[in-house]
Order: structure tokens, then C-alpha cells, then sequence
């Protein structure tokens, strides 16, 4: 069944620095949200931590609300008891998130048995099923293999197969197909957009990628330097984007059906800075073509309906 | 005379390399002790023309032969069947390359004019070295002061401009691109591109762009290959293979590349 989450002014540090810059959102129940943003724009440190997955050293601060519960603040046991279950993750590099000594099918049976508490048997007919929902091809070979045995497309089968075993209510997807080739992600994708479809999933697809997620998601958060610049629907924010930024990022891409004059973008200036060395205030101020000395401050917020953002000097509407 | 995919008759002083062809395999391992020595055709009989002055994209999935085909080009791998000619006057020289990713391909401990001077040194080219830094940087769009930093000081994609100026160094008349700017982050990528495009046209370059990216090889290509399992499955202007494609694979990869026009359903 599907659920909503609730993140409310949400920071992670990185020591003193702060990564992720009081970030706000809501993932409405069934909805599917896009998270956009380049390297160093905090969006996996904000997965992370939805997850309570933040490596050591690092501390997330304010609010995740789940189910009346804040998941920032749950104890390790309650934590642990819905991650899995009604919290699941897919990661960028299957490879690197199977255990490579654990056979699929125990790795795929090993939530069901936690969480359902189902016996061995049971768990890993059921996790013979799971594979067969994700269409891996000869699923009952495929059990007893292990990740290096399989393709990377098949790896990352399995490891949606993992995530959805107990039909969770809200998956966080990190870069799922970015390692794979383009029609095996295409694959990837349909597959994800079915499930999602079928258990009334809450999706919240993290990626650089702007096409995929015009292609899976409802809503689009960008992200630049720690904080959320722009967010509304997909066409909100790709046909009619109003913050300097995501106006710059969709012009940068080279389009697919028309030919430039001299083959020549619209380059965005300079580079992402490392983390740490955004300037302060509007983190795009220095790449910036609107900016000016009011950008020092940073801007709040503006809500416009289902549309936000945060400039000083958005982009005129409708161009 | 010349191989299929010519598209007529074209002179030597036109064409820059001939493949005709040609075959690469590798053995594999075996998997079992006792078991047969398998076989990998990692480029098979792979024939075409690449003319003086344009730019060639090469795509393909990962496995399909791409990297290995520009392998040979360089004479890094030699192939087991047929023959590739080059009509320039010195291979080693004349033809660079640029790699995904530039922090790899580019030494940590050495200063920036080192590394672009690298192989004006190892080849011992004539002409004022110190000068020399200075043009490569402004023309890649690096200033001055640059040449005596080292590399890790640098982003991605002033990373990918070192690695850039040192195959000008030489003063090559052909590029290849394999995968350059695949690492970058999307917002500098555009930079790279138009970048590479300034120098094609400054410096009268032959390119070929290996990248699992159609709609950058769309946007930069005059015409392409399309690769699939070490075989030219397609090959043709650009525009024409884009608008109607005519192999099955080549339509199933451009059907695969999510576009910001196709949405969801739902949310249109």
C-alpha cells in the first residue's frame, strides 16, 4: 500500500560542511518523484538519509515523517524493522550492493524470512516468484547463482526483485541504470515503472539524468549545492522551468530532433564546485547569467501552486 | 578499389584510413579446468572508409567492438584478419586520443605543462616548448597560469581540457573521442562539446567520437556506425540513420534513448 513521506528542512554534514542545505519535500502516497542533480549536489547523502543509510561520520538533521513516525529520530530496531519492508532502496552498482558470497535467491528470500517471517522454503519459493516478476530469464538457475554469475542488467534485476520482495511502500531508487547500456536501462525502467504501477508504489527516482525522468515521474526536484532550486510537475519544470539553472541544464543537453547553427549548445560557465566551496547564498550564483548582488542572500522558497522555487531572478515564464 | 561504405569513388588524398576487413579475437579463459578454450570475435569483419575532415561517430552498446576497433586504429591491437591502411604520413603522431576519464588518464604528480608536453618530449618534435604550453592552454580554454598547477587541482571538465590540449600537442590532423565526456557532470558537458567542436573546425581535425550517448553522437556526427557484437550492423549519413534507421538494432537503441519529450501518461 502506498504511503506518503515527509522530509522537513533536512540537513546532512559532512564534519563541519554542511552537504545536504535544509531540504523539503513531500513524496505524495503513489506519486513518483524525479530528484535531479549533478555531482556534489547532495542528492544521494538526501537518499541516505531517508533511509537512515548515512555512513559513519556523517549526521542527518531535521525531519522524516513516515507514518507519523520522524525516521531521523527512530530507534536502530524500529528503523531496521521497516527497512526492507516498507522502506527499500536500489543502488547505482548492483555489484557493489549484493553480497557477493550469498546466493540471489537467499539474498532475494532474506527479507521476506525477516520481515513476513516466513520459512526458508517458503521465502525462497516465493523469492523464485520475485525473479520471475522481474523477468529474469531461467529464474530457478538464477536462484542458486551468484551476483558475479549474472549479467548487469540481471544484477539489477535481482536486486528490484530484492527491494520489492515485501511490496514496500515507498522505494528510493539511486541511479539505477546508469551503469547499464541503453536498452538494457530501457528495460530497467519499463520494469520499475510496472511494479510501481502494480503495488501502487511511492517512487522516488534519484538521477543526473533528465530524460529518464521526464520519461518515469510525476514530479521533478532539482537539486543544485545542498538545496532544492526548483520543483513541480514534469512539465512544470522541463517545459516551463522558471529557476536560471534548470533552464541552463535543459539547454546544455543536445537535443534529439533538431540541428543547432554550428553544432554549438548553450553552455552552462565554470564547473560544480567541490562540496563545501558552493558560494554561499544561491549556491548557482557564479555560473549564473541572472545573478547579482542580491544572489548573496539566499533566496526563499516561492510556492507557485504545485511549482517552487528559489531566485531572486527566476526566468521569465512562458519562454 | 575502396571498401563498402565509400559511397563512391574516393581518392587517396581524401581518405585518412582504410578498414577492410578486419577481425580481432581474443581467447577466453576456461571456466572449467578440463573444459574447451572458448573463443571471443571481439570485432568481426569490419569494414569502412573514414575521410579526411569528417567527423565519424561510433556507437554501440558496451561489448559490441567499439573500443577494440579504435584499439587497431592505433595500432595498440593488432588484428588476426584483414587489413587497415592509414594514408597520413606518421600514425603515432598524427592520430590522439582522448579517454572518459580524465582524472585517470592524466598523472598526479606531474605539473600541468609536463603533462601536455608529454608527448612533444617522447616523440622529440621541434619548436619552443614553453610557447607551445601557453598556445595549447588558451586554446582549450585554460589560462595561462594553469601550466604550473598539477591535476588534481582541477574540475572534471578542466581536467578533460589538459588531457585535450595534450593531444593538440602534437599537432594531430584526426581525434578520437572515446566516451569524453561521458564522466563529466550534464552541466559541463555542453562546454566540452563545443569545445571539441571549435578545434575540429580550427584545426582542420578528422574526429571520430566513440559513445554510448546517441544524442551526442547526433549532435556532433556527419555520419556513423552503429556496432553490435563486434559487427557494423549500420552505417550512414547521420540525419538519415536518426530518421530511418533501417537494422532492427538500430532502431531498438534509438527506441531505448529517453527523451525529455516522452513522458509518462499520467502526467501529461
Amino acid at each position: 500500500m502506498a504511503e506518503s513521506l515527509l522530509v522537513e528542512d533536512l540537513r546532512v554534514l559532512v564534519g563541519a560542511v554542511e552537504a545536504v542545505r535544509g531540504v523539503s519535500f513531500e513524496l505524495g502516497a503513489g506519486s513518483r518523484t524525479g530528484l535531479i542533480g549533478e555531482s556534489g549536489s547532495g542528492k544521494t547523502l538526501t537518499a541516505l538519509a531517508l533511509m537512515g543509510l548515512l555512513p559513519d561520520g556523517l549526521r542527518a538533521a531535521g525531519r522524516v515523517l513516515y507514518g507519523g513516525r520522524d525516521l531521523l529520530t527512530l530507534p536502530d530496531d524500529e528503523l531496521c524493522a521497516l527497512r526492507g519492508d516498507r522502506l527499500a532502496m536500489v543502488f547505482q552498482e548492483p555489484m557493489s550492493a549484493l553480497n557477493p558470497v550469498m546466493r540471489i535467491g537467499d539474498q532475494v528470500a532474506e527479507p521476506l524470512m525477516l520481515h513476513r517471517r516466513l520459512g526458508r522454503r517458503v521465502a525462497l519459493a516465493e523469492a523464485t516468484r520475485a525473479l520471475m516478476r522481474v523477468r529474469i530469464r531461467d529464474p530457478e538457475e538464477k536462484m542458486r547463482a551468484y551476483p558475479h554469475q549474472l549479467s548487469g542488467g540481471q544484477r539489477q534485476r535481482a536486486m528490484i526483485a530484492m527491494a520489492m520482495a515485501c511490496a514496500p511502500a515507498v522505494l528510493v531508487a539511486d541511479e539505477p541504470t546508469t551503469a547499464l547500456d541503453v536498452t538494457v536501462q530501457a528495460g530497467i525502467l519499463r520494469l520499475l515503472d510496472e511494479l510501481v504501477e502494480a503495488e501502487g508504489t511511492t517512487l522516488l527516482l534519484i538521477t543526473h539524468d533528465l530524460a529518464v525522468v521526464a520519461s518515469s515521474c510525476d514530479r521533478v526536484l532539482v537539486m543544485y549545492g545542498g538545496k532544492i532550486v526548483e520543483s513541480g510537475t514534469v512539465g512544470q519544470v522541463f517545459d516551463r522551468p522558471r529557476h536560471p539553472y534548470t533552464r541552463a541544464l535543459l539547454d546544455a543537453i543536445p537535443p534529439v530532433d533538431e540541428d543547432l547553427p554550428d553544432r554549438h549548445l548553450r553552455a552552462i560557465p565554470g564547473s560544480v564546485p567541490g562540496l563545501g566551496r558552493f558560494p554561499p547564498g544561491c549556491p548557482f550564483r557564479n555560473r549564473c547569467p541572472n545573478a547579482d548582488g542580491k544572489c548573496a542572500e539566499m533566496p526563499p522558497l516561492a510556492v507557485l501552486g504545485d511549482h517552487s522555487l528559489a531566485c531572486w531572478h527566476p526566468v521569465e515564464a512562458g519562454i | 578499389m575502396l571498401a563498402p561504405g565509400g559511397g563512391g569513388h574516393l581518392s587517396s588524398a581524401e581518405v585518412l584510413f582504410e578498414v577492410e576487413h578486419v577481425t580481432r579475437r581474443y581467447r577466453l579463459p576456461r571456466t572449467r579446468l578440463l573444459g574447451p578454450r572458448r573463443e571471443l570475435v571481439a570485432v568481426d569483419d569490419v569494414s569502412f572508409t573514414l575521410r579526411r575532415g569528417e567527423t565519424l561517430g561510433v556507437v554501440g552498446e558496451s561489448g559490441s567492438g567499439k573500443t577494440t576497433l579504435m584499439k587497431m586504429l592505433l595500432r595498440l591491437e593488432r588484428p588476426d584478419a584483414g587489413r587497415i591502411s592509414y594514408y597520413g604520413a606518421s600514425l603515432t603522431r598524427e592520430v590522439q586520443v582522448i579517454f572518459q576519464d580524465p582524472s585517470s588518464a592524466l598523472d598526479p604528480r606531474m605539473r600541468v605543462a609536463d603533462i601536455i608536453l608529454e608527448p612533444v618530449r617522447v616523440m622529440r618534435l621541434p619548436g619552443d616548448r614553453r610557447q607551445r604550453v601557453y598556445e595549447l592552454l588558451d586554446a582549450v580554454g585554460l589560462p595561462p597560469d594553469s601550466a604550473h598547477r598539477y591535476a588534481h587541482e582541477f574540475s572534471g571538465g578542466q581536467r578533460q581540457r589538459i588531457a585535450i590540449a595534450r593531444a593538440l600537442a602534437p599537432r594531430p590532423q584526426m581525434l578520437i573521442g572515446d566516451e569524453p565526456v561521458s564522466a563529466l557532470d550534464v552541466s559541463v558537458r555542453a562546454q566540452i562539446l563545443n569545445l571539441l567542436e571549435d578545434l575540429r573546425v580550427g584545426f582542420d581535425l578528422t574526429l571520430v567520437l566513440v559513445s554510448h550517448d546517441l544524442s551526442v553522437v547526433r549532435h556532433m556526427c556527419d555520419r556513423v556506425l552503429v556496432m553490435s557484437r563486434g559487427s557494423v550492423v549500420e552505417e550512414g549519413p547521420t540525419r538519415e540513420i536518426f530518421s530511418a534507421p533501417r537494422h532492427a538494432y538500430t532502431r531498438l537503441l534509438l527506441d531505448s534513448i529517453p527523451t525529455l519529450k516522452n513522458r509518462r501518461a499520467a502526467s501529461a
